[in-house]
């Protein structure tokens, strides 16, 4: 049962048009049970543990507990993912617990512009793309 | 028929997939088509933010040539794709994605992705190729830039594309629906550009209850862009060579920085070093055993012989390469500062990348530095932007293709119209998340020169539309026929569930077409007689049945599966020698043959349903 809810936190994300789990599970497990507003996950054995939906559910309802049939009980990894990081708890099964923060993005959210700020080459009939040869850092992009 | 509305879109542009080579096209398609008055639009099966093989993220960009310092030249990399696929890739593609990547991986690290810098701020190096990232929001950053140059209005989120649509012999759009509401989508475009990813769940994996999902490559690539591209009748190059992966064993944590960046040894149970034990073999292999680095079949090889041997359970050695750097950092104080180091490097390898690593370390109380933990080879995959070469056989640029090897515009397959990248495309394999990303740029750039040369587009009989709407709804209409006639919604005597259908394909591969029960191993008549079982599932499919949308997805998920286990197999036959150990042994044919050294590759003839194989000869770029 890799990622699981608990009904208790989770409310359905009655506040958003559409609930965020389901919106960004890439193989679509998460769903809405609509009579009592809970999610879940309808293929457990499907999951990947890419623990998209644990980090953007707004009420941390989503967990994990390893697969079953490899993994003994007992551990967990937590994310708490910001703008600009992800901080990391991973506790072991005989409790010791390891706290593990890296970045993420350097730029704020919604930022990437597409040119990159690298000039523009105006040549459809060619090979070199619409960055280039500025964005390889060299006059001239390579050929034979 | 279920009741499903049509809706029609049309556009000159269309993108299929959302990962990394699909985002790399919408960046490049955006700007020519601004400049020259074309419409593009992109269609994923998932959100663009997490979807594809980098859903969770990765710790690494696996190419990066360096062409700007100095540090290694195009020809460098042709050398070492060529080498480790064991002398079959096409230069030519190699080369041109080779020439790009460099500037793909810029604009990553413009957009906002934390590439690792040293003190005198350049880019860390994993390996010779390979960056060290903290790549969590990899994928959202990347799909960023896509969205922001296509536009959210033109991207379809949540639409599983099903068929191509081809008229007159050119590929005019396709086909697929809305995982979300009833509703039937007809894509109608001058140029369509496949980059739907790779194949997982066509080979049985090693766990089978709840971790079936964990296989290391993820489970929602179905071999979409293999079924596309065949189904719209292009030649297909290298479906034999099928990619397994040695990583940490069961939750398939990557060991690409223990063993580059860590220097660790992998040893079997008696603590003997395959590489070292076994270094004759490689010998049999020549001249491609003998180059470094040693190819990645080959090392698998090694490693398999051993636990045919009994000589498991193989182990990476993480205690011993922890201490040596310890040791070589000389005073105690540095040694322990520079393991706290390594400590994280280490976690967050798998916390980017593979989370369940991290669970399963936790979860049995591993501490690296001072027990080995067990390594083993997962299953077959179809990957060929990784180290495996399967997909479609596409044009090669116009200044450095040779001239069978190129018929007007990059990355355009044998059908009109149609392009391809990532792993879509084939023979050109390490290209990764950043070659793929910028061989979707260049497949991108092409296919707008190809809508601006071909502006009047054939049209599709709109009864054809129909009948593969009917055809692609069936299996929802199996269900509300039959189910009443069986207590069980899943079992049924007039149809069959796509997870029944999708263990039965795995079943056949795995035991006939050299799976992980097989050893990996399989021969003519292993594989004679997997065909005939393929055949009637082929036949079976067509009694699917799906019980909602979600379960429609599934249906046809799995039917893409089947085909491209049916090119795989047909190509491992037409192979008749063993030249890739680590990834498949044809046990009637062991050896590596001289005159095999050719592209095998195969095309499905829509108007016969025929297939053919054909053997192609190997031109090289350098010499
Ligand atoms: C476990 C793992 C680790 C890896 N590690 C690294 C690494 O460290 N460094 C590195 O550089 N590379 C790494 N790679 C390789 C890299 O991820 C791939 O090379 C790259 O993602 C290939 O790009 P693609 O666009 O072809 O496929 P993907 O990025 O997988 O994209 C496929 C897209 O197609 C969509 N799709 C699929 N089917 C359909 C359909 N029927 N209809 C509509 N859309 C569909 C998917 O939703 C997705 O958007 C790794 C790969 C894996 C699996
Ligand atoms: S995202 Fe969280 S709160 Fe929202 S439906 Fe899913 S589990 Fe519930
Ligand atoms: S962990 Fe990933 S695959 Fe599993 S349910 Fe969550 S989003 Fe989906």
């Amino acid at each position: 049962m890799p990622s699981y809810v608990i009904p208790e936190k989770c409310d359905g994300c009655k506040a958003l048009d559409k609930t965020a789990c389901q919106h960004i599970c890439p193989n679509d497990l998460m769903v809405l049970n609509k009579d009592i507003m809970k999610a879940y996950n309808r293929e457990p054995e499907m999951c990947w543990e890419c623990y998209n939906c644990v980090k953007i559910c707004p009420t941390q309802a989503i967990e994990v507990r390893g697969y079953a049939d490899f993994v003994p009980m007992g551990a967990t990894v937590t994310p708490m993912r910001s703008s600009d990081s992800i901080l990391w708890t991973v506790k072991f099964r005989n409790g010791m617990l390891k706290r593990f923060k890296f970045p993420i993005r350097t730029t704020s959210e919604g930022t990437a512009e597409p040119e990159g700020g690298y000039s523009t080459e105006p040549d459809l009939n060619s090979e070199v793309l619409f960055t280039e040869p500025d964005s390889i850092g060299m006059d001239q992009m390579w050929t034979k | 028929m279920a009741d499903f509305e049509t809706k029609e879109i049309t556009t000159d542009v269309l993108i299929l997939g959302g990962g990394m080579a699909a985002s790399g096209a919408a960046v490049e398609a955006a700007y020519w088509a601004k400049k020259n008055g074309l419409q593009v639009a992109l269609v994923d099966k998932a959100a663009m933010d997490r979807s594809g093989a980098v859903a969770m993220g990765l710790s690494a960009i696996n190419q990066y040539v360096g062409l700007k310092d100095g540090q290694n030249t195009v020809k460098d990399y042709v050398d070492y794709v060529k080498n480790d696929l064991m002398g079959i890739a096409r230069d030519d593609l190699v080369a041109s994605i080779a020439r790009h990547v460099d500037s793909t991986v810029h604009l990553f690290e413009k957009w906002g992705l934390p590439i690792w810098k040293d003190e005198e701020g350049a880019y860390v190096h994993e390996g010779r190729w390979q960056l060290m990232i903290n790549g969590e929001s990899y994928k959202v950053i990347v799909a960023e830039a896509a969205k922001n140059a296509v536009g959210t209005d033109n991207i379809y989120e949540r639409v599983f594309i099903t068929e191509p649509l081809v008229a007159d012999g050119r590929c005019v759009g396709a086909v697929g629906f809305s995982v979300r509401e009833n509703i039937f989508y007809v894509f109608k475009a001058k140029a369509v550009l496949a980059a739907m990813g790779g194949a997982v769940h066509v080979f049985k994996p090693r766990s089978a209850g709840e971790g079936l999902g964990r296989a290391w490559y993820p489970p929602w690539n179905s071999g979409s862009s293999a079924y596309f591209t065949l189904k719209a009748g292009a030649e297909m190059t290298c479906q034999e060579v099928r990619f397994i992966p040695v990583r940490f064993k069961d939750a398939y944590g990557p060991v690409g920085a223990w063993f580059l960046l860590f220097k660790s040894r992998a040893t079997n149970a008696q603590g003997e070093a395959y590489m070292e034990t076994r270094r004759d073999e490689l010998e049999k292999w020549k001249p491609y055993g003998l180059v470094k680095p040693i190819p990645a079949n080959l090392r698998n090889w090694l490693m398999m012989l051993d636990v045919m041997e009994g000589k498991g359970p193989i182990y990476m050695r993480t205690e011993e390469a922890i201490q040596n750097i310890a040791k070589s950092e000389g005073d105690e104080k540095a040694a322990k500062k520079k393991l706290k180091e390594l400590e994280a490097e280490a976690w967050e390898d798998f916390l980017d990348m593979t989370i369940s690593q991290a669970i399963l370390w936790a979860a049995t109380n591993t501490a690296p530095e001072e027990k080995p933990s067990e390594i083993a080879a997962a299953e077959p995959y179809f990957i060929g932007s990784h180290s495996g070469a399967s997909g479609a056989w596409v044009s090669g640029p116009a200044d450095i293709a040779p001239e069978e090897y190129q018929w007007g515009y990059t990355n355009m397959s044998t059908v009109k119209g149609l392009f391809c990248a990532g792993d879509a495309s084939g023979a050109s394999s390490h290209k990764f998340s950043s070659g793929s990303h910028a061989e979707g740029r260049i497949a991108a750039k092409a296919a707008c020169r190809f809508a601006l040369d071909n502006a009047d587009i054939p049209e599709v009989d709109a009864g054809k539309i129909e009948e593969m709407k009917k055809t692609i709804l069936a299996p929802l209409d199996k269900f509300a026929q039959n189910s009443k006639d069986s207590s069980d919604p899943d079992i049924n005597p007039a149809y069959m569930k796509p997870k029944m259908f999708m263990f039965r394909l795995q079943k056949i591969m795995d035991e006939y077409a050299g799976g992980v029960t097989a050893q990996f191993s399989t021969s003519k008549a292993q594989l004679e007689k997997g065909l005939e079982l393929l055949t009637f599932l082929k036949e079976d499919a067509e009694h699917l049945a799906a019980e909602d949308l979600h379960e429609l997805m599934r249906c046809w998920e799995n039917v893409h599966r089947m085909w491209q286990a049916e090119a795989h197999v047909r190509t491992i036959l037409a192979r008749e020698e063993t030249r890739w150990p680590g990834y498949y042994f044809r046990s009637d044919t062991p050896q590596m043959k001289e005159d095999w050294e050719v592209f095998v590759n195969c095309v499905w003839h829509p108007d016969s349903g025929e297939w053919e194989m054909k053997k192609v000869p190997i031109k090289r770029l350098f010499e």
